[in-house]
Formats: C-alpha cells, structure tokens, sequence
C-alpha cells in the first residue's frame, strides 16, 4: 500500500463527492429530514397502553396475591390505559430494573395492603414513573389515581370521615428511560453507513467499468487495494459528519439520550470499512450497471428494515429476528446502541468483533474479485 | 537500436474466433507507426495486447523490450495511452487530473506546461464534464504524457473531432515524434495516417495485408497516376496511336495512365500537336485511403491474402 497514492486518490473522490449536489443532498441534508420525519411521527403519535410493571408483595398465607390487590390490579387493567406487568424484583432494586429494561412506569404494593385496606387503615402504594416521559407519566398517574379513588370510595366511612384508605407516593424511575428517538438515532447512523456507501459503490463499480476510467487507471501505478482504501477512508469520514449531523439534530431537536462515548469511533470506522467492500463486491460481480443496482437493492433493503434500523429487532417476530442476526448491519447498530445508549462494553465488543472480521473477509474478496477490467 | 515494439506470431483467439491471426511487425523507436483497419478488423485487440492489457493467446510481443502481461506494472511506468472517446472523473478540472497522475506516477511535471502543450490551459480549472470532445481527447494526451512516455499509443485520438481540434493533435503527434517518442497511431482517418506516420500497417480480419511507408504502400498496391483530358474518343485514339499511352474514355473523358512524372509534359505536348479541341485537364493519384478500400474489398473477395510480415 503506498499512502501518497491513496491520499491522491482520496483528494479525488472528495472532490468528485464535494461537487456533486445530489451526493451531498443525501449525506448532509437527507439525515436531517429522515430524522426529522421519523422523530416527528413517533414522538406525537400515542403508542397504546402503557406498561405498569408491578412488585405485588402482599401476598395471602399460601403464598398467593391477596384478593384485594388482585382486584386493584384487575382494576387498572380494565382501565385499558395501562397494562400490569408483574415481576419478582425486590422492592429495592425496582428503580434500576425498570431503567435497564427501558420501563417508564412501575408500581409497589406493600404487604399488608389488604389488611390495611379492609380495617382502613391508609397504605401507601409506591409508584414510579418517567419524569421526562409525559405522556406515559399522565396517564398512569391518572389510572392509579382513578382505581384507588374507586377502592376508597368502596371503603365503609365511620361517622362523617371517609378518609381515604389507599395513597400513593410517586417517585422517578432511577435509570434513563429511552424512547423511540434514542434507538433511532444509531438505527439512522447505521441506515448512513449502509446505504451511502452501498449505493455509491455499486454504481461507481459499474459505471467506471463501462466509461473505461478503471482501464485508464489500470495503466497507472495505483493498485486495486489503494483504491479501494482511499473510498473507504473517505466513507469513514463522511460518516463521521452524518453521524455529527444525527447526533446533534436528535439532541437539540427532539431531546434524545445518547451517550456521546468514544466507543461509538470503531463503528464508525469498521461499519464504512464492510459496506464500501460490500459495495465493490457486489459491483464487480454484477455485468452490467442494470444487474449491479439490482444486487445492491437485494443486499440493501432486507438490511434496511430488518436491522434495528427504524424498528427494534426485539419487536419483530422470532424469524425475522433470527433473520436480522445474519445481517451485518445488525451488528453495526446493536453496537452503536450498546456503546451509546446501554453502556455495555462486552456486548458492543462482540458486536464490533463479528463486524471486523466481516470486513476484512469482504475487503479481501472484493480486492481479489474486482478487476480494473474483463479479459 | 532494438526495435520500441517488436510483435511476432501475435494470435488471440476468443473462443473459435481469431481475432488477431498471426500478425508479425516491428516499429523502430522515435517513429510514428499507424494501424490502420476497418471496424473489427483486430486493431483495438492488437492495441491492447501491446498495452498489457489482454493476454496474447500465442506469439511473442515485447514493448520497449518487457512482456507487456507480465510485466505490465513496469511497461505502464514508461507508456502513455490515450483510449478512443476518453472519459474521465466528471468534476475534476485537467489541471487536477494532471496533478493526480503527477502524483501517482510520482513525477514533478508542471500542469500548466502540460496543458500549454495540448493546448488546453485555458480550461484548466474547467470540470471535465464541461469540456468538448476535442478538449477531453486533449485531457487524454496530457494523461498520457504526465510520465514523460517513451511510447504514445493512440487508438483514434481524433475521432469525432472538429478539423481545428484534429488539427491540434496531429500538431502534438509531430512534437512527440521531434522529441524522439514513438507513436503507436491508431486510426479511421487515412488522411491521419498518410500525414503523420512514417510506417504503416494495414490489417483486416485479423491479419495484416499491407504494411510499409504510406507511399511505399501507394506504389505497391495503388494504381499509377492518371491525365484526365476533356476531349473526343479522336484525341484517345490519336494519344493511343503517338504515345503508346494506355489511353481510354472513362466518363466521357479521355484518361491516361502515367507511368512516371515526365509522361505528363509528354501528353500535353502530344495534345496540343493533334490539333483536335479539348479544354481542361486534371492528374490524379490513387491515395492511402483508395489503396486501403481496395485492398481490404479484395482481401474480403478472397482475392488477397496477407502479407508476409517484414
């Protein structure tokens, strides 16, 4: 590898790049507006119930759940507005549960709520919520609130005191919660590092091909892997700006969570490193510059949708989910999310591990199978 | 001084089809050679397989003494080729291409000298896809002459182009050749070829069937210069019986052949002794370009074979 080559290279792809309006349409501006379209959309539109997640420790002497908190939680179940979700965790640890599972809503009932309830005796529930997540907040307040009023009312007054029997104290989920602009944001950073790269080579691999600029270049000292490496440092960079580009937009416009962590760099690297030799391979197999876009779309799209990159991979179902673990892209966004959003270092490494070794495979492939010109 | 390409046996088969079938010739260094042919007649092949660029199916080839296949990375360092229709990267400007070959070729050639060669320095910093064709062919030379070639090879540099741009290259042909460079010319243009080349080649089907100076060529395999006489059957039948001159009526015109320059003064002479009435007169000469029509019309009416290579 001779590095002034690669960097003479590099001077003339940025330039090509930086003089096309459409490329930098689409690496500068369409970030901008696929963010903004996706935030707008998922940020006003109402998802449903809301999840209550509930400890229930009052439990009867067979070990059951009492019959009067089953029926509060019955209750708020029929409100349709919230849907219980019971767990064993200890009351103790439940803040940092439902931050690490991305619940914004959760719910403690005491042991000896039912005793309390039938001898009126106040109790207190204890009742967590998002702070920061409004809309969820509102309406689990107003359910707890609205099926506690209706069990107090139940309750038998004395004299002229009905005071109310079941209370509750609210208090934050302790762990950031996400929403759904804090997954997009590495989805989107992933659906760049597919797409511009994918795109642009495919069609560089064929056009060149057939305008003859690779036999012209053949007859020069730059070598096929100088090429290549010169396109894939360019990605890399222009990567960077889009990544810049999401990151800011999200935060500064729909108030996204993401941790700005150094460990996001390698993704961005080794991400642009596998679709630029992916976009090669692809061209370089293909014919003509007919049958080389329709390869790039048939590797592109599945990867497009079915990687986590505007949907969580978690909520597809079990096939398309094992189908998005053969996806590269996967690997690339899960990473991202572990680093930015999970701080899970040991995840992100075997997401980062899996996608390396791809790109050294495809890299090495794409130098072997993509010639300057057919025989 | 051994020979800047030396081709011998040359065949390249694709399949059953011999694209190239045993070709033979030799162009000393410092001259401009010409390959001449009609389309599919086996040049660009030939051309490629000189560059390195396909793989010979049989038969030596050496280029400035390297095996253009196998020692293509070697050869490219010392060539510089300009293809037919020359494309480059869109938004770049000649003067950013030239830097970018300076660069990989690793030479300290100055653009602007450069482009001031080829007559393209005032668009220097005009992006390729703003260019006319005579002005990207032009880009192509500039490329081609950034490492300092010991060998040009040309394939049709002026096709498509204005006479004034076909007339700047072929001005940069003649400087290559005065700077000692060897030029491999490719072309469709006779008229190119019998102006520029000091050696010529003729191939059709794949083999050669002409090759030498143009004018060697010409008194080879062209007819012998002719009068044309505006005048009667009497003044061709009275040249006839004077002169002994093969003189006959060819579209209403009495047409003699002549066998050297003298014959001409003699004809004249002899009309003007006659007596009989005739106005204008016109020589003519068969050029490259008739030569090349009818060689390759016979070879295609089995009439000719190829030539022997030199």
């Amino acid at each position: 590898m001779n590095g002034r080559h690669i960097a003479a290279d590099l001077r003339i792809v940025s330039r090509t790049y930086l003089r096309n309006p459409v490329a930098l349409f689409f690496s500068l501006i369409f970030p901008i507006i696929l963010i903004s379209m996706f935030g707008l959309i998922f940020s006003t539109v109402g998802s449903g119930a809301v999840t209550l997640v509930v400890i229930n420790e009052d439990h009867n002497a067979q070990g059951g759940p009492t019959a009067e908190s089953s029926a509060f939680l019955a209750a708020l179940n029929s409100t349709t507005v919230v849907k219980v979700q019971l767990v064993s965790v200890t009351p103790q640890n439940f803040s940092t549960y439902l931050g690490q599972n991305d619940y914004s809503a959760g719910l403690v009932i005491p042991a000896g709520f039912q005793g309390d309830y039938l001898n009126r005796t106040p109790v207190n529930l204890t009742l967590y919520t998002n702070p920061e997540d409004a809309s969820s907040t509102g309406t689990v307040v107003g359910a707890v609130q609205g099926v506690a009023n209706g069990f107090n009312l139940r309750a038998v007054c004395s004299g002229t005191s009905c005071a109310p029997t079941i209370g509750f104290t609210t208090l934050n989920v302790g762990s950031q919660v996400y929403k759904y602009i804090d997954y997009l944001i590495p989805g989107l950073i992933g659906f760049a590092i597919l797409t511009s790269p994918m795109f642009s080579m495919v069609d560089i691999a064929s056009s060149y091909r057939k305008d003859g600029i690779f036999r012209e270049l053949s007859l020069t000292p730059i070598t096929r892997a100088e090429w290549l490496t010169s396109r894939i440092v360019w990605y890399v960079g222009l990567t960077f700006v889009t990544a810049g580009i999401m990151i800011g937009a999200g935060i500064f416009l729909f108030g996204a969570h993401v941790t700005l962590t150094l460990g996001v760099i390698p993704f961005l690297v080794v991400g642009p490193f596998f679709f630029v030799s992916l976009g090669m391979l692809a061209g370089s197999v293909a014919k003509t510059p007919e049958s080389a876009a329709l390869i790039g779309n048939i590797i592109t799209f599945p990867m497009m949708f079915l990687s986590g990159t505007f949907f969580q991979v978690s909520s597809m179902p079990p096939g398309l989910q094992a189908f998005a673990h053969i996806l590269p892209l996967y690997y690339v966004i899960d990473g991202m999310n572990q680093v930015m959003l999970f701080s899970n270092t040991s995840r992100a490494l075997f997401d980062l591990l899996v996608v390396l070794i791809g790109s050294v495979v495809v890299f090495l492939l794409a130098v072997r199978l993509f010639k300057w010109r057919d025989e | 001084m051994p020979a800047a390409i030396e081709v011998d046996g040359l065949v390249k088969r694709y399949g059953a089809l011999a694209a190239v079938d045993g070709i033979g010739f030799s162009v000393p260094p410092g001259t401009v050679f010409s390959f001449l042919g009609p389309n599919g007649a086996g040049k660009t092949t030939t051309t490629e397989i000189l560059e390195g660029l396909r793989r010979a199916t049989e038969g030596t080839v050496r280029v400035l003494g390297l095996d253009p296949w196998t020692e293509g990375a070697a050869l490219h360092r010392r060539i510089g080729v300009i293809p037919q229709d020359f494309r480059f990267f869109e938004k770049i400007t000649p003067k950013e291409a030239i830097e970018y070959y300076r660069a990989l070729f690793h030479t300290q050639v100055d653009p602007r000298t450069l482009l001031d060669q080829v007559e393209l320095a005032d668009k220097a910093n005009s992006r390729f896809d703003t260019l006319s064709g005579g002005q990207k062919q032009k880009l192509g030379l500039a490329l081609a002459l950034t490492n300092d070639p010991e060998i040009c090879f040309l394939d049709e540099p002026t096709t498509g182009l204005d006479p004034h741009a076909r007339r700047a290259i072929w001005a940069v042909i003649r400087t290559l050749k005065r700077e000692g460079r060897t030029v491999f010319l490719t072309t469709h243009y006779l008229e190119e070829a019998e102006l520029l080349a000091d050696r010529v080649a003729i191939i059709h089907r794949g083999k050669i069937i002409a090759s030498g100076s143009p004018a060697d060529i010409i008194r080879a395999h062209g007819k012998p210069a002719r009068m044309s006489v505006e005048g009667s059957p009497a003044l061709a039948a009275y040249l006839q019986m004077n002169l002994g001159a093969a003189a006959v009526m060819e579209d209403g015109k009495v047409s003699v052949t002549l066998a050297d320059k003298g014959d001409a003064l003699k004809v004249l002479t002899a009309i003007e002794a006659s007596g009989l009435p005739w106005s204008s007169f016109t020589t003519t000469q068969d050029t490259l370009d008739d030569v090349f029509v009818r060689l390759v019309g016979q070879m295609d009416e089995g009439a000719l074979k190829s030539e022997t290579p030199p």
